[in-house]
């Protein structure tokens, strides 16, 4: 198995992101804090075989989003993003 | 949408061989208010000594169904496929929550003509948008391009010659990768540029574009769209893992 093959999309989160957030992260727009990009959550790169899980930017690479859960509490980073726009 | 995201208990309603390895889970799931076509449902499975495996599966299903379907593909060494394939029986229960995720879907309410492209059991999210057109009479001009290594390994081969045949505007192309039947006259080789310039939309067509595959799969795809002049704004990408069973 390559490496690489372990790259979804933030979608494949779409359910801890929920859970966390009460809102359907994925549709929401986020702003990359290291380059400055624009993608909808559900389209950056996202690692859900790791800890935890973790988002990065598709253009840099930057880590955005980490999320760790121990079954009963959320621990969120989003420390690596500038701007997250949820609703319609 | 549920915004606060509960478990529930779902009975299992019905099972369907898609292919030797392929199996569809049909859910009847309390209170299910419905889904977007293209969205996933959470599934958790707890052995006795309470260790938990969860897995994101793509709803097959139109969006309009009262149940809820899971195509699976059994994955070897996997931890919930073969359980879902091998195991499960008409009764069972299952925990499960959703729908969720509402960037990969496609809600019909676009004119403009519709691209999914599929890799092996990548087509599950692709068909549940192909059901929902059928089911609304749709007639928004859709290619469906489907890469499988076998005839014997197309997932929902009947109905989609059935939905391919009925000419209401969707095109259904195959490439066989690996065998190909006795007087196979269709594609063969893996999904490229070159093959994307000769069956897909043009770029001018403007077409809204969903590609779901292994990880590879799609990331050879969606860089052959953009090389072609499609543009990156309109391709909706859904990867999955080789570690997904």
């Amino acid at each position: 198995m390559d490496a690489r093959d372990l790259v979804l999309d933030g979608n494949a989160a779409a359910g801890l992101l929920q859970e966390v957030f009460s809102a359907d992260v994925t549709a929401a727009e986020g702003t990359c804090g290291g380059c400055g990009a624009t993608d909808l959550v559900g389209a950056l790169v996202a690692y859900t075989q790791a800890p935890g899980l973790v988002i990065r930017c598709r253009q840099c690479e930057a880590v955005l989003i980490r999320i760790v859960t121990d079954g009963r509490r959320h621990w969120v980073d989003l420390s690596g993003l500038r701007t997250l726009q949820l609703g319609g | 949408m549920k915004r606060v995201l509960t478990w529930a208990v779902a009975t299992v309603a019905d099972l369907r061989a898609e292919t030797a390895h392929v199996k569809t889970v049909v859910l009847d799931v309390p209170d299910w208010q419905g889904h977007r076509a293209g969205q996933h449902l959470d599934l958790r499975l707890t052995a006795e000594d309470g260790y938990q495996a969860q897995r994101s599966y793509s709803i097959a299903s139109a969006a309009d169904g009262r149940q809820v379907e899971l195509t699976v593909e059994r994955i070897e060494d996997g931890e919930v496929s073969p359980y879902l394939t091998e195991v499960v029986r008409s009764g069972d229960q299952l925990e499960v929550r959703g729908p969720v995720g509402g960037y990969f879907v496609w809600d019909g309410t676009s004119e403009r003509p519709v691209l999914l492209v599929a890799g092996g059991s990548g087509v599950v999210p692709l068909m549940a948008m192909a059901r929902q057109r059928a089911g609304e009479r749709s007639s928004v001009p859709t290619r469906l391009i489907y890469s499988a290594r076998s005839w014997d390994d197309v997932i929902y081969r009947d109905e989609l010659e059935r939905l391919g045949g009925q000419c209401d505007g969707l095109d259904v192309v195959y490439t066989l990768t690996r065998t190909q039947p006795a007087g196979w006259t269709g594609h063969t080789r893996r999904i490229d540029a070159s093959l994307l310039s000769d069956v897909a939309w043009q770029p001018e067509d403007q077409p809204l574009t969903f590609v779901c595959g292994p990880t590879p799969f799609v990331e050879i795809v969606a860089a052959a769209l953009v090389e072609l002049g499609h543009d990156p704004a309109s391709i909706k990408t859904e990867r999955f893992g080789p570690t997904g069973g």
